[in-house]
């Protein structure tokens, strides 16, 4: 079988020895920083994307992807335990966790969210695994219309997924799309935008763009309100759940896993839409369902698995058309670029070594991650005690050294000043800035594929609706953008994101 | 007319796109646009620069109908030394060199908090400065001068 020679092939990459160590780094820095309260996997992955540019690129990806999973898991552990979610894709885990941790079954509850991650993510990673060598087929196939509506659906879906008013979200789309345009342009070599500093010829640097939005603007939200956190940590004892409540995951786990997997894919923010729908469905099959919201079991392994499931599952459109499904994506999609390597259909056939190392090093990520964390709980709630007045001198500075280490360029420096300046403003004005990262990436790729598609059809613009998959791919996104412009779904939105808030 | 109730946020947030969106096209203007056969380096930000405009526009029109959440308070002590922050280890780092670059850095982000007390504020920034040292100069081993020409080095 072609799967298994390409997994073997896979694990092979994955399980070299240095690999294997810069994957246990990145899992456990993911951690460190999943469960320090107000800094998201997305600003954690941020800041520690330089830290990888000095490997290889298998396993600088490698390490990216081990630090988003354990983000993911050290946020879940917050949640259980002080009921504050390291990221917003494990709010739902804090509703009936923390309630499960205040009837003192805090190391249950830690347990079966890890054995639900688990379970997701091995399910999730053959997943990937089955479907990403179809989908790269008929990704080659795909000329410059096809990936310009392409980049249009998934532009269309982050805006359906994000927060808030939909003009704004989509202002912010455009405003991304502007400022990835910045620099050099392809075709005629005229600098664009670039305000005669020849430093920003290249572009602005989408690392300090995304240090900047994302973390830099997350310190200042922090630094509002200095609360003292008044951190109850309960006492986690009794790791192991009952074998009645072992049963009782089975079903939440499976469904969670389903669920997770199929929205993962879409572009947006799966995991976290994953955890919410998961939680929902849980709620309406349950035979108690007043259960929930006070320690119901199957809120905890539900939600659990959907946002791990998702997390792998939104791997797929990045490997495999280069398209990124969410922020943390399109940082990956950052990293490869900087390593050189093209994202798209190519990886998979030119790269194999790479393409399925990253996909076995996901379930040895998440394999570590049971193993190690469990008996590691401890370590991370002391961490919890430390000052956040402590925190971010550190971040910043390290946040200073990657920056400048990518290019040595002190105007990258300047840029992420100017962005977390930006990108706090925005946040105060309630826009989101995760469609604001994707435009970014997308846009110098947007507007090459659509003069290239012109160009091609010389100057019909009719190209994009009569080539059959184009045209199929705008309706997916026209609908998209009817739908969430109905006013019964916008209500709808609007209460799933407050129940959220 | 109705009174003139305002929302800030979006009132603000509708201001701001329409200042970037009339930057960009005013920027995008002085190039050459091309075809939409040919499209030159200013096509397609103009079109891009012209939605934002419009999209400001909506969201400012809005503004003046509903009103939504407050603004909410504002880090402006965090905005006056976490930014800066970059912009020093930028502006020192070739010229101090990594280790006293690095160690204003910290210094000056530490002070963001009002809870930072001179001699905890000098503690973190050396204990960052020593980690980050040993971390990125000694381990990974990158091209940076731990003292610069500023000092005699």
């Amino acid at each position: 079988m072609d799967l298994f020679s390409n997994l073997a092939l896979g694990f092979a990459t994955a399980a070299s020895p240095w690999n294997l160590l810069f994957c246990l780094i990145g899992v456990l820095l993911g951690t460190l920083i999943g469960v320090l309260p107000g800094i998201g996997a997305t600003a954690t992955i941020a800041m520690l994307l330089p830290i990888t540019f000095q490997l290889e690129p298998v396993s600088s990806l490698i390490m990216l992807a081990g630090i988003y999973y354990g983000a993911q898991y050290g946020g879940s552990t917050t949640a259980i335990l002080i009921n504050m979610p390291g990221e917003s894709s494990s709010a739902v885990t804090a509703i009936d966790g923390y309630q499960m941790a205040r009837k003192g079954k805090a190391g249950a509850a830690l347990a079966i969210a890890a054995i639900g991650s688990f379970f997701a993510g091995t399910v999730s990673t053959f997943l990937v695994a089955i479907f990403a060598p179809p989908l790269t087929s008929i990704a080659l196939q795909f000329g410059a219309a096809e990936y310009f509506s392409l980049m249009v659906v998934g532009l269309v879906s982050s805006i359906a997924l994000a927060h808030g008013s939909i003009i704004k979200a989509l202002a912010m789309v455009v405003l991304g799309l502007l400022l990835g345009l910045v620099g050099t342009d392809i075709y005629s070599g005229t600098p664009r935008f670039t305000l005669g500093i020849r430093e920003y010829a290249d572009g602005l640097n989408f690392v300090a763009v995304a240090v900047g939005v994302f973390g830099v603007a997350e310190i200042l939200r922090n630094l509002e309100s200095e609360k003292t956190r008044t951190a109850v940590i309960t006492k986690v004892s009794g790791l192991f759940p009952s074998r009645e409540e072992l049963r009782a995951i089975v079903a939440p786990v499976l469904r969670g896993t389903a669920i997770g997997s199929a929205l993962g894919i879409l572009p947006g923010g799966g995991a976290i839409l994953a955890s919410f729908a998961s939680y929902t469905v849980e709620k309406r099959v349950s035979q108690r369902p007043e259960e929930f919201g006070h320690g119901a079991v199957a809120g905890v392994a539900g939600p659990e698995s959907a946002n791990n499931a998702g997390a792998q599952t939104s791997f797929i459109p990045m490997l495999t058309l280069g398209i990124p499904a969410n922020p943390v994506m399109a940082l990956m999609i950052g990293a490869m670029i900087i390593q050189g390597i093209v994202p798209g259909p190519n990886v998979a056939t030119e790269q194999p070594a790479l393409f399925w190392g990253i996909i076995a090093s996901m379930w040895i990520g998440n394999l570590m991650l049971v193993i190690l964390n469990l008996p590691l709980i401890g370590l991370w709630v002391k961490l919890l005690t430390v000052p956040y007045y402590v925190l971010f001198p550190i971040i910043m500075a390290f946040c200073s050294i990657g920056v400048y280490s990518v290019n040595g360029n002190p105007y990258d420096l300047y840029a992420v000043a100017l962005f977390g300046l930006l990108g706090y403003g925005l946040v105060k004005l309630r826009c989101e800035p995760a469609p604001l990262l994707l435009g970014f990436v997308l846009g110098p790729l947007l507007e090459e594929n659509l003069r290239r598609a012109m160009i091609i059809s010389r100057g019909d613009p009719s190209v994009f609706v009569t080539r059959p998959i184009s045209a199929i791919l705008l309706l997916i996104a026209v609908a998209v953008l009817v739908v969430v412009f109905l006013p019964s779904v916008r209500r709808k939105r609007e209460e799933v994101f407050v129940e959220e808030d | 007319m109705k009174s003139l109730s305002f929302d800030k946020v979006n009132g603000f947030a509708g201001l701001l796109f329409i200042i970037l969106g009339g930057f960009f096209a005013v920027q995008a203007y002085g190039l050459d646009l091309g075809t939409a056969f040919r499209m030159g380096p200013g096509y397609f930000p103009l079109v891009l620069a012209v939605i934002l405009i419009g999209l400001g526009l909506i969201v400012l029109i809005q503004a003046t109908q509903v009103s939504g959440e407050a603004l909410g308070a504002v880090a402006w002590r965090g905005m006056l030394l976490i930014l800066p922050a970059p912009i020093v280890f930028g502006l020192t780092v070739r010229g101090l060199g990594f280790v006293p670059s690095l160690f204003l850095t910290a210094l000056v982000a530490s002070f963001a908090s009002t809870r930072m007390t001179i001699l905890r504020a000098l503690l973190v920034a050396a204990a960052v400065t020593i980690f980050a040292s040993l971390v990125f100069i000694e381990a990974l081993g990158l091209p940076f001068r731990l003292f610069g020409p500023w000092l005699g080095y």
